[in-house]
């Protein structure tokens, strides 16, 4: 992404354009969600360094990281952490209220945000009257209402049935390559990464393995990668 | 976060945990009614004994007296003002202008005299002194029977409870029980009694013989030379006064001209023209039509005000007394009894707040995924701080209003229950409970402040926590 360059876990040194889907591979404690967290700024490097857009987030303040997860960074988890007593229209614009936008403009987005992802009928249901599908659409919104640079993935599809996955996966795909979006996901699906990610990285042991071209962008034309 | 989002967001987090927040806000209103029952105890009892030492008249009444009354001498003024012989006298022009000093509401002359008055053609000999029709107010006559002069020259007397047991041979004997302001009354209200008293009559002046020189003053010395020759005679006099109230006011009490067993109305006793003890110091002046005063009581509109009242009158020439000294040892009183007050009902809302930061405390561990999913998407530490800072504001606001309201129940039944046993014990009924706008605003603010103390802790502790471990959470 652009001049970003990480290096994270141990040893792990990799560099991810901007406008890049990234799919991080790997068996369960191989590191990749802790890769994931440290570019998130949700977790600090011990040694080393996590470079975004010219800024190390290891030399950040706690202040500074909270305002690059809210502007420059958007979340998704496997267990979509939608807040429960919220309604879909508040999760969607709860960032907003952090980046003290007016109520107005909020509730604007969010309802834009909503109807993105489809589900602008559900605006006013909490997230336990909502399928699994649904709701990690919701959290894609969530994610996308600040219009971020990076969109992060953790295992987005690790709890939904294999269409709503492929559904979710082609919406990620779809900010992917119509906004330019950046995308790391973290998961132990190849499939999944080969057939939506540009790019594989697997991880084991908290070590770069390996870092491969995946047959999406060998079989097909690559949308959104810079060369 | 915006202060509204915030406010918003508090409140909806605290109907989340109804009923344990509901729970902790009673705890808090508890806290802040026994605070709010204590203070307006405290206040309403200032507030009565303030009422009440008004209306005594003790502590908004200035005494003047001559420099010339004896009594006063060896006092400062006395050394350093003009000398007895040439203060000025205490006459009705001084009365005037006394009367027009600022911030004073009546000057009147203590009238009082000893004389006899005839019941049942048996003579009884005791002091008489003259009311005002202000006096009507003072809490003297609160538990007297009968009622208070019709007007201020009816030739009406108001006995005291004593001298209306000598009239009816019933004086108790040692360690017997007095009888009841009523059952004397009873027999003697709407009766007529006979004062003889001693009048003062002027009568045309006289060349100066020398057997009057002695009593009249020499002219180059006084400025009363109008009036050197002048003389008056002592005239015998009989007024038939219908028994109109009786009191059971204590004679000895400290209350000016209260001093007496039997009271004629101001005006009534100013026309009688009575021969007064100071008419022989004065002999000039007794002979004039005006009248001379031994003292005069001044009523000022406010305690407060005595002080530069008494300033004022000592300026003209005249000495004052007033008993400004105690109202402020009472203020201190006061002052000290709220402390007190104050600390045993702040314990009550002190419990509370442990009760705010278990609640709060609770709410951090209940709701340490959500305070991870807040931090991911951006909420900073201060944000979390502020929520739960609002939370505890949120509680403690909402605690001091019901608990204002319920500490203002509490007094009303209190006062309610005071006032029937009052009745009962027929004594009038009284207003001791007061809960000022003052009191309000800062209980609930006091209420809010403990909270937001309360809330350091646990928003600091939900500001600190590691999103990633709090995202792991469930």
């Amino acid at each position: 992404m652009g001049d970003a360059l990480i290096r994270a876990v141990d040893g792990v040194s990799l560099q991810v354009r901007s406008g890049e889907f990234v799919a991080l591979l790997g068996t369960s404690g191989s590191g990749k969600s802790s890769v994931l967290n440290l570019i998130a700024g949700l977790d600090r490097p011990t040694s080393g360094s996590v470079i975004v857009q010219g800024r190390d987030l290891a030399k950040l303040s706690r202040e500074e990281l909270a305002k690059y997860r809210l502007h420059v960074v958007g979340m998704v988890f496997q267990s979509f952490n939608l807040i429960a007593s919220m309604t879909l229209a508040e999760n969607v614009e709860l960032p907003l209220r952090f980046a003290e936008v007016d109520k107005r403009q909020r509730a604007d987005m969010a309802r834009e945000a909503l109807q993105s992802v489809g589900l602008q009928s559900r605006m006013h249901h909490r997230p336990g009257q909502l399928s699994g599908g649904e709701q990690q659409r919701a959290a894609l919104a969530r994610a996308l209402i600040n219009r971020p640079k990076l969109l992060l993935a953790d295992e987005p599809t690790g709890n939904l049935d294999s269409r709503t996955g492929t559904e979710i996966m082609e919406m990620v795909r779809g900010f992917n390559r119509d906004l330019g979006m950046t995308v790391v996901m973290v998961t132990h699906e190849r499939a999944l990464a080969e057939r939506y990610a540009q790019r594989m990285i697997f991880l084991a042991d908290g070590k770069l393995v390996d870092d491969q071209p995946s047959a999406s962008l060998l079989g097909s034309r690559p949308h959104g990668v810079q060369a | 976060m915006k202060v509204p989002d915030l406010t918003e967001l508090a409140l909806r987090n605290l109907r989340e945990s109804l009923l344990r927040n509901s729970l902790t806000t009673v705890g808090i209103s508890v806290g802040v009614a026994s605070l709010v029952a204590m203070l307006s105890l405290g206040i309403g009892l200032q507030q009565m004994a303030s009422r009440r030492l008004v209306k005594s008249g003790l502590f908004d009444t200035i005494v003047v007296t001559s420099r010339r009354e004896l009594r006063g001498m060896g006092r400062e003024e006395e050394r350093t003002g003009p000398t007895p012989g040439e203060s000025r006298v205490l006459d009705e022009p001084a009365r005037l202008a006394i009367e027009h000093l600022p911030n004073v509401s009546e000057a009147y002359p203590d009238i009082r005299f000893v004389t006899e008055l005839r019941f049942d053609e048996k003579p009884h000999l005791t002091m008489i002194s003259a009311l005002p029709a202000s006096a009507k107010s003072n809490d003297a006559f609160e538990g007297m029977q009968g009622s208070f002069f019709s007007s201020d020259t009816a030739p009406e007397v108001i006995l005291q409870k004593s001298f209306a047991e000598e009239l009816l041979g019933k004086t108790p004997k040692l360690g017997a029980p007095e009888p009841s302001v009523a059952e004397l009354a009873a027999p003697l209200l709407g009766k007529e009694m006979t004062m003889r008293y001693a009048q003062r009559a002027t009568t045309p002046a006289q060349p100066s013989p020398a057997q009057l020189a002695p009593i009249s003053p020499s002219p180059a010395s006084s400025p009363d030379i109008d009036l050197s020759g002048a003389s008056y005679s002592v005239i015998s006099r009989e007024l038939n006064l219908k028994i109109v109230g009786v009191s059971d006011l204590d004679p000895e009490s400290m209350r000016g001209p209260m001093r007496a067993k039997v009271f004629l109305p101001l005006k009534l006793a100013e026309s009688l023209h009575v021969m007064q003890p100071t008419d022989l110091r004065e002999v000039s002046r007794a002979a004039s039509d005006q009248p001379v005063y031994s003292s005069i009581s001044v009523r000022v509109k406010n305690p407060s005000q005595v002080q530069p009242v008494e300033d004022a009158i000592k300026k003209m020439g005249f000495t004052t007394f007033s008993i400004l000294d105690a109202s402020r040892g009472l203020r201190q009183f006061f002052a000290v009894l709220y402390a007190f007050l104050g600390i045993f009902g702040s314990l009550a809302l002190m419990v509370a707040s442990i009760g705010i930061v278990n609640t709060l405390v609770m709410a951090i561990l209940e709701r340490r995924r959500e305070i991870g999913i807040m931090k991911a998407i951006g909420a900073s530490d201060g944000d979390i701080k502020k929520l739960f800072f609002a939370e505890a504001g949120a509680m403690g606001i909402l605690g001091g209003i019901v608990g204002v309201i319920f500490g203002w129940a509490i007094g009303q039944l209190i006062n309610f229950g005071t006032n029937v046993y009052l009745r009962r014990q027929s004594l009038p009924p009284e207003h001791f409970w007061a809960v000022p706008w003052w009191l309000v605003g800062g209980a609930i603010l006091f209420s809010a402040g403990v909270s937001l103390i309360s809330g350091l802790y646990p928003a600091g502790r939900a500001a600190r926590l590691d999103p990633v471990q709090a995202l792991r959470y469930e």
